[in-house]
């Protein structure tokens, strides 16, 4: 096959991080904060790499939306396999609202562009837990989508996508060009070994910015107000375990009904 | 990966048990209170304590490692390296060479291991960066105040700082040094260092002919219980000309080169501190931004050296860096350092400033104290050891960035000109470099550290600490260290621990959650983190030694002196007895375990890279 695969990788604070809210309430504090690549991103970039590894992709491409600093996560896919890699630079104000349906949209434009036979997404962002991205960018291309896939498949031109959902695995079978995104279960991610990183270093990363790509930046959602989870009145968790033990508190934890426009929470702590 | 194997040597135990049993004819209960080593939990499993050569599970693993040649290969991503590494490029610029310089540095991101009070003596700094401000170097509070203190349990007795003593700061910057070590490595990095955070140095290479041929990273990907999993990967092999280890206060490859070459012949054994560290956002009003204040006495005893500090940043917000350090010569086992730091700060003279603020960081890291007599031999064919590895720490000072950062350049210099000399003909594959001595021996680190050098062993008479603050103010302050004599240290760290039963237990009121906290919480703030399945670091050369002896003899002093809680001892699941429990997790690689255990039994190894505290401007 020669298929392309995109490979969405977001920059987000360490998950093992403890979060402070910045004195202004605006935010939290990122300067300086220990930053690597989302962990279900990370899952995603290892399944494009074994889709490489059996031949039914011809090339991976990683891409980032962000400021410069989000290149290092785009080298890290490029040091895990991916062959080149896309910067779609965004800073300042539009960084700060960059939210699911900005960077859709730009995965959109860009699968288009790089005429892209398959998007693999992590399922969610650990900062913004929003489970958004992957499904918006398929329905504004108008592809098939397999979210919170543990298992993937490529069939003659059918993609079969093993889901996990509340009532437990749901199998099912997609036209490509499709949208998957990676659940924890799909693989374990490999690491960036130090010669990979070196290589790395002399693969291609694209500079593009959105207005080239006829992207809209403006954001429908204000973030009115950012407070500690534990002024919130929310239960505070410690979390030492790990990533499975992370994911199930973020699913059991309570609901807040009729609250102001989701802050960029703060994860269990 | 091999169950067979596995099942067949559980098998061959409950045998061997069986047999023990029937040939004794004893209870079961006498016998499972019978130390043997087959009852004794398996809590190491690191492969530099079992071999992975004849381990069943590593059979037909691809053991061959990728290698790399570099001119310079620089361990640590500290003050010392990265300014070995930027003097290096600066030489090698001037003289219109190419020079490759590689750092590995174990933090995911350069400044993430850094942790220091700290307040920065320009000196070393502005021979390597003369332009330094205009470049933008994060000194932003220079020092406006001093205040040091003798402190009872109630009271503050001020203690005046003239110019001449060591504690005074005329002239020197408040810093954030983890920022501080961030901003050398932007510079490094523009000047074309290749710099690789999130990968240790876990190996040092030698040639055939003994030299240092440079070092091995890490290898990922081995499960908990030593066997490798499926993303299991070799390190990398870096070699070079020479090789800096600049791995900080006791590194662990330095340790094993001091055994190599036989590095501490004509020295005395290092001696050294714990320092912790919190950061606090206080109410403004008590916010007085470039006063540095220090303090000796309560709640330590005059025999136990040790003391505090306060900084006030200047950093955009209300900050203030507060710390404690307790030197690990101490005696009594059931001192907890950490503990000792949380009562200290209910002092009134310290409360006063932390009421109503946040804390926002906290960290430990180990600190050297043993000044020029513990100084061992710095050049060996193939590598040099700088910064605070060899230490180079004034200690009355409290100073040591700008000695490490010196020494650095010394080595990078001496290295240069050895490195581009074509018409070398070296005895060894690896560079032996002795002028890195000879000119730090004629050097200005050499004629402070001399000065200095009776100060912290004045400490050890019978009068503790008054005898050193009075000797300090007569051979230091007015005859500026020219005594001909020099005061020995009392020897190893690890043996001045008595036996719990000749010392008394501590009581330490409770943490109150407003200005003391309990070391858990305390822990999560430092951002610590490890891949949860791989061995533990915390290595044991004998598995059964802790129960024995550490809890059986010191009262475990390893529950009480970890700033992190990695070691606990825990009731066996079944039957009677205590067992170590290492979380390894919460290691914030402060080494303390290493310097201070009794048996010195634990032997830290770098984890997999990356992982470790997650220290932003500590």
């Amino acid at each position: 096959m020669s298929a392309r695969v995109l490979v969405g990788v977001k920059r987000v604070i360490d998950y093992a991080v403890k979060i402070r809210v910045k004195p202004d309430h605006t935010g939290v504090v990122t300067d300086g904060v220990k930053h690597s690549m989302n962990p279900f991103c990370e899952i995603a970039v290892e399944e494009a790499v074994k889709l490489k590894e059996k031949k039914f992709v011809k090339e991976v491409v990683a891409v980032s939306c962000g400021p410069q600093q989000v290149q290092e996560t785009i080298r890290t896919a490029l040091a895990m396999g991916a062959d080149r890699g896309i910067h779609v630079e965004v800073s300042g104000k539009d960084y700060e609202t960059l939210g699911p349906l900005q960077v859709s949209k730009i995965l959109a434009a860009l699968a288009k562009k790089e005429q892209a036979d398959l998007i693999i997404l992590g399922k969610q962002a650990i900062d913004d837990d929003c489970n958004q991205t992957g499904q918006m960018t398929a329905a504004l291309l108008d592809w098939p989508q397999g979210t919170f896939a543990s298992e993937v498949n490529i069939e003659a031109d059918m993609l079969k996508v093993v889901r996990e959902v509340d009532g437990g695995l749901e199998t099912i079978k997609i036209k490509l060009p499709a949208v998957v995104t990676a659940d924890l279960r799909l693989n374990t991610p490999r690491y960036a070994t130090l010669p990979n990183i070196m290589k790395a270093k002399k693969k291609k990363i694209a500079n593009v910015k959105p207005a080239d790509l006829g992207v809209d930046m403006s954001s429908r959602l204000e973030v009115l107000k950012n407070i500690e989870e534990a002024d919130a009145g929310g239960a505070v968790q410690t979390n030492t375990e790990g990533l499975s033990s992370l994911v199930m508190e973020q699913t059991l934890r309570p609901v807040k009904s009729g609250s102001a426009p989701s802050p960029i929470q703060t994860r269990p702590m | 990966m091999f169950p067979a194997c596995r099942y067949s040597l559980q098998a061959r135990r409950c045998v061997g048990a069986l047999k023990a049993v029937q040939a004794e004819h004893v209870a079961p209960q006498v016998y499972s209170t019978r130390s043997s080593s087959s009852t004794v939990p398996r809590i190491t499993t690191h492969y530099t304590v079992c071999p992975r050569d004849k381990d069943p599970r590593w059979e037909g693993v691809e053991m061959e490692r990728f290698a790399d040649e570099a001119d310079v290969v620089i361990v640590g991503g500290g003050p010392a390296g990265l300014s070995a590494a930027i003097r290096l490029k600066q030489l090698a610029s001037q003289h219109e060479k190419e020079l490759r310089v590689c750092v590995v540095e174990k933090a995911s991101q350069i400044g993430a291991h850094t942790l220091s009070g700290a307040c920065l003596e320009p000196t070393a700094l502005s021979e390597l960066i003369p332009d330094w401000k205009e470049r933008g170097a994060p000194l932003n509070t220079p020092v406006t105040e001093d205040k040091f203190s003798i402190l009872t349990e109630k009271y503050r007795i001020p203690v005046p700082i003239l110019p001449g003593l060591p504690m005074n700061n005329h002239g020197n910057y408040l810093v954030r040094l983890g920022h501080f070590v961030r901003w050398l490595g932007e510079q490094a990095e523009e000047m074309g260092v290749e710099l690789y955070p999130g990968y240790a140095a876990a190996e040092v290479l030698f040639h055939e002919d003994g030299s240092v041929k440079g070092i091995a990273t890490n290898d990922v990907g081995i499960a908990k219980d030593g066997s490798p999993k499926d993303v299991f990967e070799r390190g990398m092999e870096l070699h070079a000309k020479v090789t800096l280890f600049g791995e900080g206060c006791h590194g662990h490859l330095a340790k094993q080169l001091y055994k190599q070459f036989n590095l501490r012949e004509n020295c005395e054994p290092q001696t050294y501190a714990i320092g912790l560290k919190e950061l606090w956002v206080i109410d403004e009003k008590k916010w007085h931004p470039g006063r540095a204040e220090h303090s000796v006495g309560w709640p330590l005893n005059r025999n136990t050296y040790g003391g505090s500090f306060l900084y006030h940043l200047n950093e955009g917000e209300p900050l203030v860096a507060l710390g404690f350090v307790v030197g690990l010569d101490y005696t009594n086992p059931y001192l907890s350092p950490f503990r000792e730091f949380q009562r200290w700060k209910h002092h009134p003279s310290v409360m006063s400033t932390l009421e109503g603020g946040n804390r926002i960081a906290y960290g430990a890291r180990a600190l050297n104290e043993g000044g020029v007599q513990s100084i061992p031999k710095l050049t060996f064919p193939g590598g040099m050891l700088i910064g605070c590895s060899p230490g180079f720490m004034n200690v009355p000072k409290i100073k040591g960035t700008h000695t490490a950062m010196k020494s650095g350049m010394l080595a990078a210099e001496s290295a240069f000109s050895k490195i581009t000399d074509e018409n070398l003909q070296s005895e060894t594959a690896g560079l032996y470099i002795p002028e890195y001595e000879e000119a730090f021996k004629k050097s200005w680190i050499w004629k402070e550290l001399y000065s200095v050098r009776n100060i912290r062993p004045s400490f050890h008479s019978y009068f503790g600490l008054y005898g050193g603050m009075v000797y300090t103010g007569i051979f230091y302050w007015i005859l500026r260290g020219k005594e001909p004599w020099t005061l020995k240290h009392n020897g190893l760290d690890s043996a001045q621990l008595k036996p719990a039963k000749d010392c008394t237990t501590i009581e330490y009121p409770k943490p109150d959650g407003k200005i003391s906290f309990d070391l858990l919480s305390s822990v999560a703030l430092s951002g610590t983190n490890h891949e949860h399945d791989q061995p533990p670091h915390l290595t044991l050369k004998d598995d059964s030694v802790p129960v024995a002896q550490n809890l059986g003899i010191y009262d475990g002093p390893e529950q009480r002196f970890c700033p992190a809680g990695v070691y606990e001892y825990v009731p066996v699941e079944t039957g009677d007895g205590m067992r170590l429990q290492i979380n390894a997790q919460n290691c914030v690689h402060c080494k303390t375990c290493d310097i201070k255990d009794p048996s010195q039994n634990i032997n830290w190894v770098v984890p997999e890279g990356s992982g470790g505290p997650a220290y932003n401007g500590m």
